[in-house]
């Protein structure tokens, strides 16, 4: 080291002038609950239930999506259409219970890949809320089918 | 106005005001330290955070208090006081602002007028290592021990570097008083002029005794589990955090007293005694404070912790020669020159 290191002085004055330059900056903060971030385009967040064009549910309830989970999440009943809820599901078999435990869930996506039907996604903008209660993240139909769009 | 009345007043206000000050330094730490880093800091307390450390007063008062049990009680709950206690006494001498004469009757703007301010300060500053001995000992754990002997060691050692530093400014003001040190100050005759080099020594004993960063040895997390003041809770903690932000505040004060001309400004010689006069270098006093407060905050967050051996080696080996060096100099320059 030569004498100008030796001393520190310098680049004590130097590294304070490096910090001082950071108080200017432009912050880098997120005001989070009232702010959010746009998220990425790839990002995967809570699933969803699609409807197709004329508003019945996609799913047909194969299991395909419970079979590749890997985390073993998805279950599911399935039942048979009847004539009077024939509007409501697309082929002759549809899911009654179709739960999503989000506290299994590592959000991999692999559901959405396996279903033949493009019936779930996982979103890229709504990310699965926090709960004080363990029964809080299973999700049933309720909360993970698309709404209603049509009339 | 009695002067007794004008005393006591005054004292309050100083004591209020070094309270409010610390208080405040919490937040200023905080927000400097984001906003260095990039962050904004805490703005969910009121407009712009600024209830933040009311808000930490609140959650210091009622954290559970907890003593332990093989720690030596009394000893225990002294340490935080005794700290908290010589930190408020250093600010007794220090003059913030020029006499306030008003019908007549001059009011000194200095609690005591001691002859020799600088030896008090010395006095009162190298007792504030006996609260965190004292707490460190009491708690009967190694590492506030280890954390209390560092204090001691480190702040015994550049004491005397900080002395000898002052005795190269004394030689040039041939006063001990801090008044007339001010005084002699006027115009632009800072003593920064004539002791650059003492300055420095100072200030950087200054930001060792005050236990700053990067002389922040007593209270290292991370060797240390917290240091000194490991075993404290609620506010007991709060007492030794607390009393950290006097200190830094009547160290701000004494640097602007000592070569910083204190509350002269140029011109101030031009003004009639009054209260446009005290106030004026009231504002120019406390604005010279609150620059050095926002240097220890800066420079804490810039340096690096020391190494305890370095630490040592910075004290013996180059502040004091170096200090020794400098009254030589001094002492050279007194004689040649003048
Ligand atoms: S995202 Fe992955 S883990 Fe979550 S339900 Fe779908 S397949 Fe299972
Ligand atoms: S969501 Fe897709 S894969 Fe899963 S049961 Fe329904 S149709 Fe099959």
């Amino acid at each position: 080291m030569n004498f100008s290191e030796r001393i520190y002085l310098p680049a004590v004055f130097k590294g304070m002038a490096i910090t001082l330059s950071h108080l200017f900056r432009k912050k880098a903060t997120i005001q989070y609950p009232e702010q959010q971030r746009p998220m990425s385009q790839v990002f995967r967040g809570l699933h969803i239930l699609k409807r197709d064009e004329k508003g019945a549910e996609r799913c047909t309830a194969c299991g395909l999506c419970a079979l590749a989970c890997p985390a073993e999440a998805i279950t599911m009943t399935a039942a048979e259409r009847t004539p009077d809820n024939k509007q409501f599901y697309r082929e002759e078999k549809y899911a009654s219970v179709y739960e999503i435990n989000m506290l299994r869930c590592i959000f991999c996506g692999l559901c959405e890949e396996a279903c033949p039907k493009a019936a779930i996604f996982l979103q890229n903008d709504v990310m699965a809320p926090a709960s004080y209660e363990r029964e809080d993240f299973i999700y049933g139909k309720d909360r993970l089918v698309e709404p209603f769009l049509q009339n | 106005m009695n002067e007794w009345v004008f005393k006591i007043i005054f004292i309050s206000i100083i004591f209020g005001l070094s309270l409010f000050i610390a208080m405040y330094s919490t937040y200023a730490e905080r927000k400097l330290a984001a906003f260095l880093q990039d962050r904004l800091g805490p703005n969910r307390a009121g407009p712009f955070g600024l209830l933040q450390p009311l808000a930490d007063g609140v959650k210091l008062f009622f954290k559970e208090e907890f003593i332990p049990k093989a720690s030596d009680r009394w000893l225990f709950i002294m340490g935080p006081g005794l700290f908290m206690i010589t930190a408020l006494m250093t600010s007794a001498v220090i003059p913030f602002a020029p006499d306030l004469v008003l019908n007549g009757q001059t009011y000194s703007m200095q609690a005591a007028d001691l002859n020799v301010g600088i030896l008090y300060i010395f006095g009162v500053v190298s007792l504030g290592v006996y609260g965190v001995l004292v707490g460190g000992w009491a708690s009967n754990n190694k590492f506030s021990l280890l954390g209390a002997i560092r204090a001691a060691s480190q702040n015994i050692s550049y004491e005397l570097a900080m002395g000898l530093s002052i005795v190269a400014l004394v030689m040039v003001t041939s006063t001990l008083s801090l008044r007339d040190i001010v005084d002699q100050q006027h115009g632009w005759h800072w003593n920064i002029i004539y002791q650059p080099f003492g300055f420095l020594i100072f200030i950087i004993c200054a930001f060792a005794e005050t236990n700053r960063a990067p002389f922040d040895l007593p209270e290292c997390e991370t060797e240390l589990v917290g240091g000194y003041h490991t075993e404290f809770s609620s506010m007991k903690l709060g007492f030794y955090l607390f009393a950290e932000y006097i200190n830094v505040f009547v160290s701000s004060a004494v640097l602007a007293t000592l070569y910083f001309g204190g509350y002269q400004f140029p011109f101030i010689s031009d003004m009639e005694p009054g209260m446009a006069k005290t106030i004026l270098g009231a504002c120019v006093m406390f604005g010279k404070i609150f620059f050095f407060i926002f240097l220890f905050i800066w420079i804490r967050w810039t340096l690096p912790r020391f190494r305890y051996d370095q630490l040592m080696n910075l004290g013996w080996k180059v502040l004091i020669p170096l200090s020794v060096l400098n009254i030589l100099l001094t002492g050279a320059f007194i004689l040649f020159k003048i």
